[in-house]
């Protein structure tokens, strides 16, 4: 046997491969092959970064009118054009995409708040406990989202933070069920019964040793959560149940845009073709997590 | 008095088909230091009996009907959650049969082998990672300081069991329950596991409950030794007892059934039939059915273990009454 040399290049490769991989940086490794996914990111967050910043990158605000101006087609000067009201379309999609995806991520999170912890508990108690938790999420389940909505509208008056409050309650219920599911699944495991066997309470059990276990999942149905909270809040705009005027969403953007699409197509288009193109980056990054987290699902 | 005194352990399982009574009356003593084997074929109860100690029966359908487990006089099935999660993982440990499945895949060995320090003996992060690599250079495991960092997936099955051993005994308890620990393990692992455990019992001097159906492993390792049959225990004893001078045909049987103590090219024993569904309640004794020296007293009086020697018990009627001898079997 020929012994290495300390300075040979394989000693590096075999130190790298002894450091060990955990199992989210083969996840990381396996979504940064999948070209669609990497592609819907990079998109994702320029679009992303170009929202966040519209208040410094914009000339114009996002509710300034110039009556005088009136609609005008794209430009030099305005690039996606101005509305009837002559406010500077660009400044309006991006001051929107700051609405839709702030609520996409907000709602979101709220949703995968209640939705991880309900159901992590319902599935780790069993039982009566969690027939009953269960039922209640039924019930919620069965409850019309547009009446449900429009009833809060009622109550409470137009207000923003309703939007977070109804689209959040929506969406934490199939959050619920799923996670409830997984956790059933794993609690069968020896590693639950050797957790309970050291002495660790349920909460610990739940927080420290069964989510981190089902966090793959959740993170799936959380990237693909976003898109249909966006689309649900576009939904909500476009009834005008939303976000109200001057205020701009991608959703009322799109409203406004088609109820002049005739005159002017571009006014539905840019800020149709933002929001299209976000929901789509989702979705791929969404299926490529997928993918990644759990390699026996994908197709190859 | 006893470390751990087990008295009347009964756990039934209510299942849509009927009760099984799975612990069916079982008690035993255990010393400080000592290793209590319990060996049985599967379905015998030698598991049940130990999730009964741990509290780790799913209920329902699963509930200990009754008995105590006192350990130094706190009794472990029927005191408050609070009290028992004190008690499991500092002062009763347990090693699972499966150590593939028995580590959390999604956390470092590190962060798993600290938890019980953390929890039970509020020790700074810092100094119970310096205890976790310790504890896994105690169980053979080499080059500690790099690999506790690694995740589980990272070990073969023999160094996650090793793992497992290190993560029971870390907190130094006085009672280790090891449900078949070698049994998902081939067998030059198993031996290597086996010294292991013996060697940090006797440098902690921790009491060991040891479940196996293996009467090999029994022989070289334990101290006490009790044969369960559908959920009872019918023969109790020292291991020279039990193994020199058994007293109950199923012990009996279970011996002629090893492989290496019979003669090559003859057919291997086994024991005729099936163990009992316990869904009745069986009177006389459990294993009259499947014994060949079973007579009809076996079937209808009741049976119980009674001293037939000095600290060795027999649950067998015609032992008891002296019809039959070791020397007839």
């Amino acid at each position: 046997m020929t012994r290495i040399k300390p300075d040979d290049p394989i000693v590096e490769v075999l130190q790298n491969v002894e450091k060990g991989a955990s199992l989210w940086s083969d996840a990381w490794h396996r979504l940064c092959k999948n070209r669609m996914a990497v592609m819907s990111l990079c998109i994702f967050a320029f679009i992303g970064i170009l929202s966040l910043l519209a208040p410094w990158i914009s000339p114009y605000e996002y509710d300034a009118q110039n009556r005088s101006y009136g609609a005008q087609s794209p430009s030099a000067a305005h690039w996606f054009g101005t509305d009837t009201l002559g406010r500077d379309l660009l400044t309006r999609v991006l001051y929107g995409g700051r609405v839709s995806i702030g609520v996409g991520f907000l709602a979101t999170a709220v949703s995968l708040i209640i939705g991880v912890l309900y159901g992590a508990t319902a599935g780790y108690k069993g039982g009566k406990i969690d027939a009953v938790m269960m039922r209640f999420v039924d019930i919620l389940y069965t409850m019309p989202f547009i009446i449900f909505v429009i009833i809060l509208m009622v109550i409470f008056g137009k207000q923003f933070w309703l939007l977070f409050v109804a689209i959040g309650a929506v969406e934490w219920l199939t959050m619920a069920r799923i996670v409830r599911g997984q956790v059933m699944a794993i609690k069968q495991q020896e590693f639950v019964e050797a957790a309970v066997s050291l002495g660790y309470s349920s909460p610990r059990i739940i927080l420290k040793h069964l989510i981190p276990n089902v966090l793959g999942p959740i993170i799936v149905y959380t990237t693909l959560t976003v898109p249909s909270v966006m689309l649900l809040e576009a939904v909500l705009s476009f009834l005008g149940l939303g976000v109200q005027p001057p205020m701009s969403s991608w959703g009322l953007l799109i409203k406004d845009g088609a109820e002049k699409m005739e005159n002017f197509t571009w006014m539905l288009v840019c800020p149709a073709f933002f929001f299209t193109l976000t929901l789509f980056c989702l979705n791929f990054l969404g299926d490529g997590l997928r993918d990644a987290l759990d390699p026996k699902t994908s197709a190859d | 008095m006893a470390l751990l005194e087990v008295r009347d352990l009964k756990t039934y399982f209510h299942t849509r088909n009927g009760v099984v009574r799975a612990v069916d009356g079982v008690s035993f003593d255990l010393e400080k230091g000592q290793t209590l084997g319990i060996v049985g074929e599967s379905g015998s109860g030698k598991s049940v009996t130990c999730y009964s100690l741990m509290r780790l029966i799913p209920q329902p359908p699963g509930r200990i009907e009754s008995g105590t487990a006192k350990l130094d006089g706190v009794d472990l099935l029927s005191c408050s959650d609070d009290v028992l999660q004190q008690i499991r993982g500092k002062r009763v440990s347990m090693i699972f049969q499966d150590p593939m499945t028995s580590l959390n895949p999604y956390l470092k060995i590190s962060t798993q082998l600290i938890e019980p320090l953390c929890l039970h003996e509020d020790m700074p992060k810092k100094v119970a990672l310096k205890r976790a690599i310790e504890a896994l250079e105690e169980v053979g495991i080499q080059d500690a300081a790099k690999r506790v960092h690694y995740y589980p997936h990272e070990f073969s099955g023999g160094m996650r069991q090793r793992v497992m051993i290190a993560m029971a005994l870390i907190t130094k308890p006085d009672v280790l329950i090891a449900d078949e620990p070698t049994t998902a393990l081939d067998v030059t692992v198993q031996a290597q596991i086996l010294e292991l455990i013996k060697q940090r019992q006797k440098e902690l001097g921790t009491a060991v409950i040891f479940v196996t159906h293996d009467l090999g492993v029994v022989a070289g390792f334990c101290d006490q030794v009790r044969v369960m049959y559908g959920g009872r225990i019918v023969e109790a004893g020292s291991t020279q007892d039990v193994f020199y001078r058994p007293a109950h045909p199923y012990t009996w049987a279970l011996q002629k059934s090893i492989p290496s103590l019979q003669r090559k090219g003859d057919e291997l024993y086994t024991i005729p039939g099936m163990p009992p569904v316990l869904k009745e309640q069986i009177t006389g004794c459990s294993f009259a059915a499947r014994c060949e020296y079973a007579v009809e007293r076996c079937r209808t009086q009741p049976v119980a273990l009674k001293t037939i020697a000095e600290k060795h018990q027999s649950a067998c009627v015609r032992f008891q009454e002296n019809e039959l001898q070791g020397a007839d079997l």
